[in-house]
């Protein structure tokens, strides 16, 4: 298992690199110019051409994405113009290895900008994750287990409407009445676990995350009632029911334990598509978080932001897929790694 | 009849479906005496699995209307509340399956779910099971149980699987076993092997045994007593020696012409029962076979198609019971069936 881990982490740091040198290529393809954008509105024709040559931008992509290499690996100096850097040493920034670039739109280096974004997309994303998790399984076991009641038809009914409503309008709702009207939690502000210690931290999560989980309960609701029900008319439940076991255990030990494969792959699926999510969810809140971080590079034409999320997120698919192969082995005896 | 150990009286089973009810159990009586092996045998579809399901309770909490008597014991388990059925089973009835692959879980080691058999009833250590496990796999000749133990159900052999079964149905001493189909999915060295240790067992445990199949070569080697059913129904009731020597019904006949004859040993040529075994949901008038019976004409005024002949005992055997209108099945088996099937018994009884 843990040679198997080696070879899969490997395969996706080469996965990841060639995801950094897409990015270069698909950002000069396109007709923009990013030196204008850095440089702002009231730049006449020379300045733009001076700022493309003080961030580099003058440079072939494929030498831009070799610096970007270098800083990775090195670590780098910003501006990239080493003239400009020698007759100005008080606008140099440092930057050091694993450098992911400068930004220069928000003045800051990309490991600044992430490293305070992250881990309040990350809180949101994992709180999320607990809540339509738990949430799912456990409704979509009590549905299974009143199939065709009242009680079934409610609950995968309710966690539809949930999903059919978009997540901005689901979350100003919850601001408005949750918070602000009925007083229920605080107005959601963010609290690092050093600002407000864990609980603190939990309650500044709790309706973001929530929004975000509404996006992905009825998936999970769904998913964990029929591989629930069509596990307990397998031949193992009735030998299960003939030993004489209780309800409880043939359906939490038995059925549930036969569904744990298509949820972990669901799970490492909607990892991927969570980023998605957030940046709804984060605008609302107006919590900044990566969500905010990408939406901003991309209107602003911010490369080295943009880069620095692609190998942030894809480090995150990659981790999750692996995670989840291995997870499939854990599970099912059958699988066999390699 | 003496005091039954377990005494069927009038099992219903039926199930609704949006075509209708599928009667898959209607009106079944039999017994069965302590430490004997009943085999109950008759084609696909006709009740065998569902009946004994039922002794199980294996359809509490479906939609499955159950009905008449189940005493094992004097006690009736179809009045039983589920907890006490639940209670009963696996620790005094227990079952096992044709296809011991499915019916294991793919998941969990095969010593957990042994284990898990004698745990659910006996208030024991994780670890006093676990070794209670191991003994049972010994006993039921797996080598180097404790090693085993801990592999999982796709690591073992059929037969090895199907020995880990009986091995989780044994494992709580139950007064009755039963065993549908449990060499139907193993090939025919293992079968015979399975059957042995089943007869073993058997007589170590002192357990009575229901064995189901479609073998009635399995049922001459194994059971005392034999239940011939159709379309949910018996159909002949007997001692093993009477169904095969003097049996009473056209549908066993049927049979026991469409297999290699399991007395004698000659090369007669195999007849099978014309016809498809009949709906469950619209089953025939009268007598269930009569469609397929080649000698409803002998009975007068078309009763078979009409009116459901009682099960009885016809001859000189009190215990030996049939359900069919005719008055002298005795003379029609001698002079019209044995000669077909194993033209050296004729005249010998
Ligand atoms: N849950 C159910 N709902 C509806 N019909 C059922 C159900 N279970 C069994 N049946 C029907 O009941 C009939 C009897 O089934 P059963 O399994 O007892 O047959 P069997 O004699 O064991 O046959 P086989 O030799 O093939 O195992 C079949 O026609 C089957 O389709
Ligand atoms: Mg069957």
């Amino acid at each position: 298992m843990f040679a198997y881990a080696v070879r899969r982490l490997g395969i996706g740091a080469v996965l990841l690199l060639s995801l950094t040198l897409v990015t270069y290529f698909l950002f000069f393809a396109v007709p923009s110019d990013p030196a204008k954008q850095a440089c702002g509105k009231n730049c006449n024709e020379e300045q733009i051409e001076q700022t493309r040559v003080a961030l580099g931008y003058d440079k072939p992509w494929i030498a831009q994405w070799g610096d970007f290499m270098t800083g990775l690996v090195k670590g780098r100096d910003f501006p990239a113009d080493e003239e400009l850097r020698a007759n100005n040493p008080n606008i140099v920034t440092h930057c050091a290895a694993p450098c992911m670039g400068f930004s220069f739109v928000n003045q800051q280096t990309v490991n600044e900008i992430l490293s305070g974004a992250f881990p309040i997309s990350a809180s949101i994303a994992v709180v999320a994750l607990v809540f339509w998790v738990t949430g799912g399984v456990l409704f979509g076991i009590l549905a299974a287990m009143t199939k065709g009641s009242f009680l079934d038809r409610g609950l995968v009914g309710l966690t539809l409407i949930a999903y059919a409503f978009p997540s901005f309008f689901i979350g100003k709702f919850l601001i408005t009445y949750v918070s602000i009207k009925w007083g229920w939690v605080e107005y959601p502000a963010y609290l690092s676990i050093e600002e407000g210690g864990v609980s603190g931290w939990l309650s500044s999560l709790f309706l973001p995350a929530l929004t975000l989980a509404l996006l992905f309960l009825a998936g999970y609701v769904r998913i964990t009632r029929s591989y629930v029900l069509e596990s307990l008319s397998e031949d193992y439940i009735r030998t299960a029911k003939a030993k004489g076991l209780s309800q409880r255990t043939m359906i939490f030990k038995h059925a549930l334990r036969a569904a744990l494969t298509p949820l972990v792959t669901m799970i490492g699926l909607d990892f991927a598509g969570l980023l998605g999510g957030a940046i709804i969810t984060e605008n609302v809140f107006a919590y900044n978080g990566l969500g905010v971080v990408a939406l901003q590079s991309f209107t602003s034409d911010d490369l080295p932001t943009m880069v620095g999320l692609v190998i942030l997120i894809g480090s995150f698919v990659i981790l999750a897929n692996i995670i989840v192969d291995i997870l499939y082995a854990v599970i099912d005896p059958r699988v066999r790694l390699g | 009849m003496s005091e039954a150990f377990l005494s069927i009286r009038d099992l219903k089973v039926h199930f609704p479906t949006t075509d209708g009810i599928v009667k898959a159990t209607d009106g079944l009586s039999y017994d069965l005496e302590k430490g004997k092996t009943l085999g109950i045998v008759g084609e696909s579809g006709s009740g065998k699995s569902v009946s004994s399901s039922a002794i199980m309770g294996l359809y509490r909490g479906t939609n499955a209307q159950v009905s008449g008597q189940i005493i094992l014991e004097g006690s009736d388990l179809l009045t039983l509340t589920d907890s006490e059925m639940r209670d009963m089973r696996g620790k005094d009835v227990s079952m096992i399956f044709q296809d011991p692959l499915s019916a294991m879980h793919p998941y969990y080691t095969v010593g957990n779910q042994i284990a898990e058999a004698y745990k659910v009833h006996n208030d024991v250590s994780k670890k006093a099971a676990r070794s209670r496990a191991i003994e049972m796999l010994d006993r039921v000749g797996i080598p180097q149980p404790d090693r085993r133990v801990d592999d999982y159900p796709h690591q073992f052999s059929g037969g090895m699987r199907q020995r880990a079964m009986i091995a989780m149905g044994l494992i709580n001493d139950p007064k009755l076993l039963i065993a549908d189909e449990p060499t139907t999915a193993l090939d025919v060295t293992v079968q015979a092997q399975i059957l042995d240790l089943l007869q073993d067992l058997q007589r170590d445990f002192e357990a009575a045994v229901i064995i189901i199949t479609h073998d009635l070569g399995v049922v001459a080697e194994m059971a005392d007593d034999v239940l011939v059913m159709y379309a949910g129904r018996a159909v002949e009731y007997g001692s093993n020696k009477e169904i095969f020597t003097q049996p009473q019904m056209p549908y066993t006949w049927g049979l026991l012409s469409s297999i290699p004859d399991v007395t004698g040993d000659t090369d007669v040529p195999l007849i099978p029962i014309p016809g498809n075994p009949p709906s469950l949901l619209n089953p025939p008038k009268g007598c269930a076979f009569h469609p397929r019976c080649p000698h409803r004409d002998k009975v007068p005024d078309g009763r078979c198609a009409t009116e459901l002949p009682e099960l009885l005992a016809q001859g000189s055997v009190p215990t030996h019971l049939s359900r069919c209108h005719l008055t002298d099945p005795d003379r029609v088996y001698e002079q019209e069936v044995l000669p077909m099937i194993a033209p050296d018994r004729v005249g010998e009884s």
